[in-house]
This record gives structure tokens, C-alpha cells and sequence, in this order.
């Protein structure tokens, strides 16, 4: 059992949880993600570790509910445990196995969106460790819904907002400013990494492409086992079929068919609308499943 | 007078068990498997014996059972055997133990698996406990996996005296006991669970969700965990393509995924949340186990389905039984026929598998006849999912997070002669990891002869 040991409810229905799971956090690197199912009956889910605390023995992760597993997820409280809990998954984020005085001479932007911020949040920390600052970008639908604004702010070098609907920052999306400040204050990047949804790394990846800057996506397809047994996260990328979970889930962005996870993201589309109505349905239920 | 026929066992009538995940044969009961045993000849030089990897000592066991002494036909079988519940049930009988039977020659073998499965089911039942427990001997081995062969060698190591922990990275025990084979022909709460409850029953310590190679290395096991010897037993489980147009629309899967998420994940039970989804009509690529399972199951979740394989019928991998059973259950046999494209709809869904119409030509390395394409055969099944069942590999998280562990360029462990000593000390390895894709029998074999190697090593080190 994994107990949650501090839960906060960080913007709408987003969630901080710091989760004891002193094996993981241990070996936990930025880039790696767990695989959590909450109680006997639920899901595997993929969630991105966003920070550890080896003396405290905990892995924080934040993440939003979004349709019935995150749902569930979201129900559990302070002292309640997960059942399971596995990781760390995946590969660490290729920073990590660069030369850190050849990365210093080199000018990174992060690009977020949402949620996205979470996983870009442990990578920003390990080059702000590491004396390095970045540019980030992060955009949200509306002001409620950007999330770590400060702790990123404090580690960026120069940091931009974006919301869809103008509640704060700039009223653009993400691939707008990055046009802007690459065409008209002609900056220069080495590298872009851009975590979010898919659309939007889908469309930062054509701009980047356009003006021939390296550019590093964070892959989330379904998975159901995350550790390379059942081909349900498979992607193409340069057009091999290759496993998320194993062979990233970071991948050269330029490379990545994303209409096709586009598409397979939707494969249990009608199974998931039911499994959520079913969860709204016996309230009772789903409550009792709340432990 | 001699029968030529075995006893029937009595089965789920195929109409109703299509429908449902209930075991699909329900065994003999005392009176049918004593009147079974009594058609073993008894042989002297019992063929039979020779047809089983672990060589159970059969007229032995059989003849306690025709006594009707059916605890000491479990203590002989135990003698070799630490799985027989699961062996009774899945080995490839007709190719093993009951296909050497001398009966076999004018009649039907004797029914040897379903007497050996009796004895085990009757000893579960009863209780009997033929675990001989030593007093702990200070030392500790790790056990990688948890799959028959990882079990059986924690087993045997724990009734030495070792102290055992077993780490598996799934959050179950059994490996493809519990993901891979289905429900309906291996029970989980009947028969597989209670082979864990025996393990943990002889204080062998179990840790799930732990990958090792990712949560800890092989090196830490040694350096910070301080054990003494390490079993990799982690199987061969991953899924293999084939390389072909139209591979990732929607509506294809593996046959892992497919039967992961409803074995491991339960998605077949309507209170779990996995989903799993089986369309009108499906399409299994394989001919072994794995692809008959998966069509089965897909049979049981209301999906027609259609076995496309690119030999003929003599060659189907799988067990004759399961074949027959699927036979019965309405299973459509596409074979000599090679897929070359899934075709898609406008939606990114599946509409079709494009195949071509094989033949046999010479015999391959395998022995067996090799397909070869008819020409301007092209024909088209009409599915909306595939299910690609082509075999597995062994997953390289553990290869390729050791240094100085030998794998072969299939990826498999590479061991040293029967006991299973790598190239690392203190390293041993067994089961499909090391073999690829194999059975159970030799998984579990592996497993018990690299128990006996660690105790040698641990003993003389
Ligand atoms: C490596 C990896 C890391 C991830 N890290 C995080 C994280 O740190 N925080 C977080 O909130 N989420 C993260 N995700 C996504 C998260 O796993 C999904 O949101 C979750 O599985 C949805 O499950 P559900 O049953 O609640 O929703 P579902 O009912 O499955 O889906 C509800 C809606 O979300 C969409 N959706 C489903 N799966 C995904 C997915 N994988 N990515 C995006 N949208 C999806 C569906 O299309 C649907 O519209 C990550 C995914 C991967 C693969
Ligand atoms: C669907 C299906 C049907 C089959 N039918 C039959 C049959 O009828 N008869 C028969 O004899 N055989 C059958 N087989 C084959 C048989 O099941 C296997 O040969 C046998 O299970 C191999 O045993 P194993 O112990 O080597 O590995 P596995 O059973 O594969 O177990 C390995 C375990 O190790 C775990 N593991 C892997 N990597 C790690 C890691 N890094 N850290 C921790 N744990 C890890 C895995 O999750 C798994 O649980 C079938 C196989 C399948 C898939
Ligand atoms: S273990 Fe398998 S091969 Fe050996 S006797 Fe039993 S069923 Fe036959
Ligand atoms: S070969 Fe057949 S008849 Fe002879 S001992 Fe074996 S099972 Fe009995
Ligand atoms: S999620 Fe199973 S192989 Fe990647």
C-alpha cells in the first residue's frame, strides 16, 4: 500500500499528491513516470513523477482528473492509500545524459501547456540545480488553471504566460509567442522542449520544424502495463513502430506521427464515457471505492 | 479386457461456455480417475516417462491412483513436480507424456494429464501438505519474476532453508498464469493462487511492483540488499509485430494487451475499469496457445472470430485440445493464408485484413513445411479488429540495465549447460527468459535445477 501523505487541490480539479514509495523515489530521475491503480478493481495509469524527497521517502505527482481513473484517483484523501504503485518507468530525460558545461552554452525553451507543466516542472528544477536557466512558456486555458506559476517563474530565465481566454498573461497560444520571439526578436533556440496536449505539441513541433530547432516531446498514448509487455503505447516515430513506455516516452518531436496517437487516444473513447457515467450513476458505490 | 478408449472427462457444453469464463473442463472425479489408471499397463520401460520433460515417475503415480492412495500419488509427482495443478492442464500432452503412451499405438494414451491434474486438485482439496520445511540457513536469493519458473525455484530454495524474496514488476504474482492464460482453462482463485499461498506458506517474501533493472539493479540486489545468489526467471513478454501496413490503426492489438486487459485487468468482470474492446468481428494472427486464447476470449466477449494462420492444420502450435475446444466453440479457420495490410476506414478503425492464399512447399529448419505465396491470391477477411499473435521476446529492462549479463541476439540470457549459471556470478537464469517462448513444464524445470545450482553455489562460495 502507498500512502498519501499530503493532498492539495491545486487549481480546478487538478491534484497535488505526495505519495510514500521509498523504492521510487530513490531511483527516480526527471522524464520517468509510475504507474498507479488506486484499488483492486481500477486502471494502471501513467503519471509523470514530478519531484521526490528521499528523506521523506515520497514521489509527488500532480495530475487532472480528467474522465473515471483520474476521478477516482482524485477521491482518495490525506492517510487513505493507493494499492499499487510502480516505477520509476521509462527513460530519464535526455538533459541528463548530456555534458552539463556543453548544455550551459546552449539557449533551451520549455514549452507547457496545462498540465504539461508538471512534467516540465522536475527538468526546469534540474537545470536551475545545475546553474542553468532556461525560457519557459506556460499556458493555460484561464488563470485558474496555471499551475507551479511561481515555483517555474523563479527558475526561468525569461518567462512567458499565455491563456486562452486573456485572464492573465498574453491572450495567444503557446506557438504564437514562440513565433513572435523567434521571427521578430529573431532569439535563438538550441533546443525546445514541450510537454502538454497532444495537439499542442503536435503544432510547437511544426513551428519548430519551420525554423530548424531541435525539439524534444514527452509522448502520453494509453498504456496499460508501462513497462514494455503489451504494445498498447505504441507510436510511430521516423516511421518505426516503437513502445512509449520503453522507448521513451521523450522523442525527437520532428519524428512523431501524432494524428496516429491523435486517433489511437480515442481507441476506448465509448468505453470510458460509459465507465464515467456508470461512476455518476451509484455515487454510493464509487464512494465506498474511496479508501 | 483392455479398453482402447479412455474415460471421457466431462466438459461445459461448448454453447454455454462461449458465453462465460468458467473453467472449460471439469476434470475426473475419484471413481472415473481410478477407472482411468486402471488401463496403464504398467510398463517397465515406460515410454511415457521419457515424453515428460521433468520425467514424472507416471506408472508410479498411476498405480496409487487405481489403489485409489492418492496422497502418495501426490507425494511421487512431487518428486518432479512442484506445478501439477497447472501442468495437468496446459501441457501439450499429445506431444509430451501421453504421446509416447504405448497405448497410443492401437488406441487412445492413457489420459495422463488429467490424472496428474485429479492428483492435484484431489491433494489441494484435501489439504495436503507436502512441503518439508528446513530450519533458515542465513542466506538469501533473489528471485526476479514470478512466473513458473521464478515460483518453482523460490519454492524449492525456501524448503532448503534460504531465505527468499521474489520481486515481480506487475502488481500480481504468477506471470503468464495469471496474464497470459485465460481464466477458462486455468483458474486463478482454484489453482494458481493457491500455489502462492503454499510459496508464501513457506516464508518466501513477495514483492510486486518492483521492475527490477528500473526501482533496483541487478548490482544493488548484490551490493545493498545482500543477497547471496540471484534466479532471473522474468519470461519472455514482449510482443512482437509484424512489420505490416495499417500495424497501429485503431482496433489492432497484441495479443498480450488483449489478454492483459481482460485477465489481469478483469475487464471481462463488469465492476472493474479496465476497458477492453472486441469488435463484431475479429481477426487472431498466430496459431499457437496464445493466439487460440485470444480467440476464445474473444469468442466469449461476443466477437466472431476468424484464426489466420499462414500453415495448414498439422501444423498449428497449440495444444490439439484447445484447437478442438475452439473448434467447438465456433472458432473460423482462415489458414494457409499470410496477412499482408490491415485495411482502414475513414476513421482510423480497422475494415479488413488483406491476405494472401499460401501453399506448402519444402520442409524448413523447423522441419516443418515451409508456406509459400500463391500468386494473384489476394483475398480480404472482413474485420473490424486484429489481434497479432505472432510470439514474444524477452523484455530487455534486465539485460540491458546489468553489465557483463551474456544475451543472445535474440535477447534471451545466455546460460551455461542445464543448471543455469550465467556469465556473471552468483547469476543464474531460467525459464522463457532464457529459452524464448516456451511451456510451462520447462519453465518450471528450469526454475527447480537452477534451485539446486544455487544451493551448490551458495554452499561452496
Ligand atoms: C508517460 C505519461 C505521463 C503522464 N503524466 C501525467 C501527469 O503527470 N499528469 C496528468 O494529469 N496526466 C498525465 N498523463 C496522462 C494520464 O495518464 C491520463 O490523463 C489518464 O490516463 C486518463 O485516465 P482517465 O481514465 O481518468 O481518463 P479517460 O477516461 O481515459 O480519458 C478522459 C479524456 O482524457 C483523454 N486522455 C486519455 N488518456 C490520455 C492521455 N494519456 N493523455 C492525454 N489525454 C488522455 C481521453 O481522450 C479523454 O478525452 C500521462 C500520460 C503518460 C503516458
Ligand atoms: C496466452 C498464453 C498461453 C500459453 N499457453 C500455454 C500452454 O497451454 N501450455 C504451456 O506449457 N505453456 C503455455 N504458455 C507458455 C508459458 O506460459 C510460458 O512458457 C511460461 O509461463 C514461462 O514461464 P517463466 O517463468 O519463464 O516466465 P513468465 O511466466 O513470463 O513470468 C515472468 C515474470 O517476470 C516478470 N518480470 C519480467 N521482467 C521483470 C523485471 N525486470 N522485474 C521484475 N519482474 C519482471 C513478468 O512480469 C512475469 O510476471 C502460454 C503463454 C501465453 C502467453
Ligand atoms: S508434467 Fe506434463 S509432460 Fe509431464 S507427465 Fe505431467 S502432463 Fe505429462
Ligand atoms: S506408457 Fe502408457 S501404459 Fe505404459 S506406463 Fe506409461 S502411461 Fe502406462
Ligand atoms: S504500455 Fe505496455 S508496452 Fe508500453
Amino acid at each position: 500500500m502507498y500512502k498519501i501523505l499530503t493532498k492539495k487541490n491545486i487549481a480546478p480539479e487538478t491534484f497535488y499528491m505526495e505519495i510514500e514509495a521509498p523504492k521510487v523515489a530513490k531511483s527516480a530521475k526527471p522524464g520517468h513516470f509510475i504507474m498507479v491503480k488506486a484499488d483492486e478493481q481500477a486502471e494502471r495509469i501513467p503519471l509523470t513523477v514530478c519531484d521526490v524527497d528521499t528523506k521523506k521517502g515520497s514521489v509527488t505527482i500532480i495530475f487532472k482528473a480528467v474522465g473515471a481513473s483520474t476521478e477516482l484517483l482524485a477521491g482518495f484523501d490525506e492517510g487513505d492509500s493507493y494499492l499499487d504503485f510502480a516505477g520509476p518507468l521509462g527513460n530519464e530525460t535526455e538533459l541528463l545524459s548530456e555534458d552539463l558545461e556543453d548544455l550551459k552554452t546552449k539557449k533551451i525553451m520549455f514549452i507547457a501547456g496545462g498540465i504539461g507543466a508538471a512534467p516540465v516542472h522536475p527538468q526546469i528544477k534540474w537545470l536551475y540545480e545545475n546553474g542553468i536557466k532556461p525560457d519557459v512558456i506556460l499556458g493555460a486555458r484561464s488563470k485558474d488553471n496555471l499551475i507551479l506559476l511561481s515555483e517555474i517563474e523563479k527558475m526561468a530565465d525569461n518567462f512567458y504566460t499565455v491563456t486562452d481566454d486573456g485572464s492573465y498573461g498574453r491572450k495567444a497560444l503557446v506557438t504564437e509567442v514562440l513565433e513572435d520571439l523567434i521571427v521578430k526578436e529573431k532569439k535563438h533556440y538550441d533546443l525546445v522542449i514541450t510537454i502538454g496536449p497532444l495537439l499542442m505539441m503536435k503544432f510547437v513541433c511544426l513551428v519548430t520544424k519551420k525554423h530548424d530547432v531541435k525539439t524534444i516531446v514527452s509522448l502520453n498514448t494509453l498504456m496499460v502495463c508501462g513497462m514494455g509487455m503489451c504494445g498498447a503505447c505504441r507510436a510511430t516515430i521516423n516511421n518505426e513502430t516503437k513502445f512509449t513506455c520503453v522507448d521513451g516516452p521523450e522523442f525527437d518531436g520532428h519524428q512523431v506521427d501524432f494524428d496516429e496517437i491523435l486517433n489511437r487516444q480515442s481507441i476506448y473513447k465509448d468505453e470510458e464515457k460509459e465507465k464515467l457515467y456508470q461512476f455518476a450513476h451509484s455515487e454510493q458505490e464509487f464512494k465506498n471505492r474511496r479508501k | 479386457m483392455l479398453s482402447l478408449n479412455r474415460i471421457p472427462v466431462r466438459e461445459q457444453n461448448p454453447d454455454l461456455r462461449k458465453h462465460n469464463f468458467e473453467e472449460v473442463c471439469f476434470g475426473y472425479n475419484e471413481e472415473e480417475a481410478v477407472k482411468e489408471a486402471a488401463r496403464c499397463l504398467n510398463c517397465k520401460k515406460p515410454m511415457c516417462v521419457s515424453g515428460c520433460p521433468v520425467s514424472i515417475d507416471i506408472p508410479r503415480f498411476i498405480k496409487h491412483v487405481k489403489n485409489s492412495e492418492f496422497e502418495k500419488a501426490a507425494q511421487v509427482i512431487a518428486e518432479s513436480s512442484s506445478l501439477p495443478g497447472v501442468c495437468g492442464r496446459v501441457c501439450p500432452q499429445e506431444s509430451q507424456c501421453e504421446g509416447k503412451c504405448i497405448l497410443g499405438k492401437k488406441g487412445e494414451a492413457v489420459a495422463i494429464g488429467k490424472l496428474e491434474r485429479f492428483v492435484a486438485d484431489w491433494s489441494r482439496e484435501h489439504n495436503i501438505d507436502l512441503s518439508k520445511k528446513s530450519p533458515f540457513n542465513g542466506k538469501t536469493v533473489a528471485v526476479i519474476g514470478s512466473g513458473p519458473s521464478g515460483l518453482s525455484c523460490a519454492g524449492d530454495l525456501a524448503k532448503m532453508g534460504y531465505g527468499v524474496t521474489v520481486y515481480e514488476d506487475l502488481h500480481e504474482i504468477g506471470g503468464v498464469l495469471v496474464y497470459g492464460i485465460p481464466e477458462f482453462r486455468l483458474p486463478k482463485e482454484k489453482v494458481v493462487k493457491p500455489e502462492i499461498d503454499n510459496l508464501k506458506k513457506l516464508g518466501v517474501k513477495i514483492e510486486t511492483n518492483i521492475i527490477i533493472g528500473k526501482t533496483i539493479t541487478v548490482d544493488d540486489l548484490f551490493d545493498k540488499e545482500g543477497f547471496s545468489a540471484i534466479f532471473i526467471g522474468s519470461g519472455a513478454g514482449s510482443p512482437r509485430f509484424m512489420n505490416i501496413t495499417g500495424e497501429n490503426l485503431n482496433g489492432v492489438f497484441s495479443a498480450n494487451e488483449f489478454l492483459t486487459r481482460v485477465n489481469l485487468m478483469k475487464a471481462y468482470k463488469k465492476e472493474y475499469d479496465t476497458p477492453v474492446h472486441v469488435g463484431k468481428k475479429v481477426a487472431v494472427i498466430g496459431g499457437g496457445n496464445v493466439a487460440i486464447d485470444a480467440a476464445r476470449t474473444a469468442i466469449r466477449l461476443g466477437s466472431e472470430a476468424f484464426l489466420v494462420y499462414r500453415r495448414s492444420k498439422d501444423e498449428l502450435p497449440a495444444r490439439a485440445e484447445e484447437v478442438h475446444h475452439a473448434e467447438e466453440e465456433g472458432l473460423n479457420f482462415r489458414l494457409l493464408s499470410n496477412p499482408i495490410e490491415i485495411i482502414s476506414d475513414d476513421k482510423f478503425w480497422v475494415k479488413g485484413l488483406k491476405c494472401l492464399k499460401m501453399e506448402l512447399g519444402e520442409p524448413d529448419e523447423s522441419g516443418r513445411r515451409r508456406p509459400v505465396p500463391i500468386k494473384d491470391s489476394e483475398f480480404i477477411i472482413d474485420v473490424d479488429s486484429v489481434i497479432i499473435s505472432i510470439g514474444t521476446s524477452p523484455n530487455p529492462l534486465i539485460t540491458s540495465s546489468t553489465k557483463g549479463l551474456e544475451k543472445n541476439s535474440k535477447g534471451c540470457i545466455v546460460t551455461d549447460g542445464e543448471d543455469g549459471r550465467t556469465s556473471r556470478k552468483g547469476i543464474f537464469a531460467g525459464g522463457d527468459a532464457v529459452t524464448g517462448a516456451a511451456t510451462v513444464i520447462l519453465a518450471m524445470s528450469a526454475g527447480r535445477k537452477a534451485a539446486k545450482a544455487i544451493d551448490e553455489y551458495i554452499q561452496n562460495n
